[in-house]
């Protein structure tokens, strides 16, 4: 019984838990027994409280029974990055920094989330500071892709992803800068969305590029992405950059557009690099929505090949200037080695950060310096502009992009040990953040080595419902979602 | 716009409040090279009359009530300060 329960979307456990064919805690019992079969070898979460989740349970079987359910995601067991805050909860940000840290306060996701009924169970590994495409860089120890123990999950939320894959919770949410949510996806194949910036408040996100960084749900399918995002979006006075959209019924949404769309072809996600099974599964993704009667155009984004080096200009220093607050003063590891109040800053951030951290502080402080302000940031700045542009042209003609989601499926633990090696697995999700989109990817397809591959769709700013309908089409005519990993 | 021997890590190290052993001084400095190398070719385009986006959407001024409101409790502010004494977050001798 268990077993089945771990690899159901919230759609179906939320029907079982109104039917109460099963109880809260019965599903929140499934989850721990699975974390503790399975996770000594994916190692996706960082802390967990299962006595906590307990009560969350029980609290929410309580509800239910005095019928008093808030709706589709009580009772359901939901797992979260551990860059996002939950009060009374380790908020490491998989960082020697934050190693002890614990939240004084909720993130805003997590005070919808509570309200919503959720049970908010175990911190998930990623990348560092959320830098990173293979949760390698974790402070703690590398999180296994479910598929095969010796490949990376992807990053940065590769415990978000690896978690879900691998049937220890029933959604998570990650975030995502260059990618963090939808590669992750990909790679450990479960749907990943990243909501249009300024959909869902970043109050309670630990910061690493404000411009560019928006949470979002990683889940079994595109209807319960749709349930997550609901409940979580939607403006709030803390965050300046929230936007005040209408939040629609996704779920309802979804089930009413049936398309046909206008979709999209840009010719620069197609080019050399590209595995070519990964290749082939796109043209298969594409003939199938040609069938159902979706006009396919080729179009262009001519300022694709500058997107990397952009983005790694603007999120660095970003991050240089975010990670300034990490002084071994107030909150964070302090060291013990200073020899004053100043050494405090020098020693502290040496052995609070990793290498990648430290990579990433140093290459956006001198994008920032003075002499190379002009030549590198607003040179950037300026760029972006021109990607954004060349996206919203690409939308006078199409509703939607249909590309990869990673040029190449799970690679090897250790294989990447350069960094631009590593930077080059986000050519295909870096121009969205850029250009503040919302992109989904969602299962379609194996290689012949049994990898996941994911096909990307990037959608029009604040038109999830769009996107999600688009990709619900695709969904509902395949199964890769009913595989799961052997354990 | 400069070359990536520009990069002179001391001085960015500093800037950056960052102690680096000699290793990574070597390390970093041949990665990041590397990675300036690679955004060199950003110089190439022609970006004149381009205005730039600090946001993907433009942001501006948003204001809040001037209202009061709770904040953290003392207790719950200091709960993670490496040291702390009668309520303040304790650091060494500034002042001699």
């Amino acid at each position: 019984m268990s077993s089945e329960l771990i690899f159901q979307p919230i759609t179906a456990l939320a029907a079982k838990l109104a039917a109460k064919q099963i109880s809260a805690v019965e599903l929140t019992e499934a989850v721990i027994a699975r974390r503790r079969a399975v996770d000594g070898r994916v190692r996706a979460f960082t802390a967990f409280n299962d006595a906590d989740a307990r009560a969350q349970a029980a609290a929410s079987d309580s509800r239910r029974a005095a019928g008093q359910s808030l709706g589709l995601l009580d009772g359901i067991p939901v797992g979260l990055k551990d860059v996002i805050a939950v009060k009374d909860q380790p908020l490491t940000a998989s960082s020697k920094m934050l190693a002890n840290f614990v939240s004084p306060y909720d993130a805003t996701a997590t005070v919808r989330l509570k309200a919503a009924g959720a049970v908010l169970y175990g911190r998930l590994n990623c990348d560092e500071f959320a830098m990173g495409s293979s949760t390698e860089n974790s402070a703690f120890h590398p999180t296994a892709n479910p598929w095969d123990l010796t490949r990376v999950p992807g990053g940065s939320s590769g415990g978000s992803a690896a978690a879900l894959a691998a049937g220890e919770l029933i959604a998570t949410l990650g975030s995502d800068t260059g990618g963090s949510i939808r590669q992750p996806a990909a790679l450990c194949g479960v749907v990943g969305l990243k909501p249009t910036y300024g959909l869902i408040s970043r109050y309670g996100l630990v910061a690493y590029a404000s411009s560019l960084d928006q949470m979002g749900p990683l889940t079994r399918t595109v209807e319960d992405a749709g349930i997550v995002l609901g409940a979580i979006a939607g403006h709030d006075e803390r965050d300046s950059t929230s936007y005040p959209a209408e939040i629609p019924n996704y779920q309802a949404e979804l089930a009413k557009r049936r398309g046909p769309w206008k979709l999209g072809i840009p010719k620069e996600y197609f080019g050399e690099g590209l595995d070519p099974e990964i290749g082939a599964a796109m043209e298969r993704a594409i003939a199938f929505y040609t069938q159902q009667g979706c006009e396919i155009r080729e179009v262009s984004l001519p300022h694709t090949q500058y997107c990397l080096d952009t983005y790694y200009i603007i999120a660095t220093a970003e991050a240089s200037s975010n990670l300034a607050r990490f002084d071994g003063i107030r909150y964070g590891h302090r060291s013990k080695q200073a020899k004053d109040v100043v050494d405090i800053y020098f020693q502290s951030r040496a052995e609070g950060f990793g290498a990648e951290v430290k990579r990433r502080i140093i290459l956006g402080t001198y994008v920032l310096s003075s002499g190379y302000y002009d030549a590198y940031y607003v040179r950037a700045q300026k760029v972006r502009t021109l990607i954004r542009q060349d996206f919203l042209n690409a939308y006078q003609d199409v509703d939607a992009l249909i590309t990869p989601t990673s040029p190449i499926p799970a690679f090897k633990l250790g294989e990447k040990s350069d960094p631009l090696a590593m930077y080059l697995c986000d050519i295909y999700t870096i121009g969205v953040n850029l250009a503040g989109l919302p992109a989904i990817s969602v299962p379609c397809g194996f290689t012949s080595s049994n990898l996941p591959i994911g096909l990307q769709l990037i959608g029009q700013p604040f038109q999830e419902a769009n996107l999600l309908a688009i990709a619900a089409t695709y969904e509902r005519a395949h199964d890769w979602g009913a595989r799961h990993p052997q354990l | 716009m400069s070359a990536p021997a520009d990069l002179n890590i001391d001085r960015v190290a500093k800037l950056a409040r960052i102690a680096l052993t000699p290793e990574e001084k070597a390390t970093f400095s041949q990665q990041l090279g590397q990675v300036l190398h690679h955004i060199e070719q950003l110089s190439k385009l022609d970006v004149s009359g381009v205005e730039p986006s600090a946001h993907a959407f433009a942001v501006h001024n948003v204001w809040q009530n001037d209202v009061a409101r709770p904040g953290l409790p003392v207790d719950q502010a200091l709960r993670n300060a490496p040291a702390q004494r009668d309520n303040m977050i304790a650091v060494p001798k500034v002042v001699e």
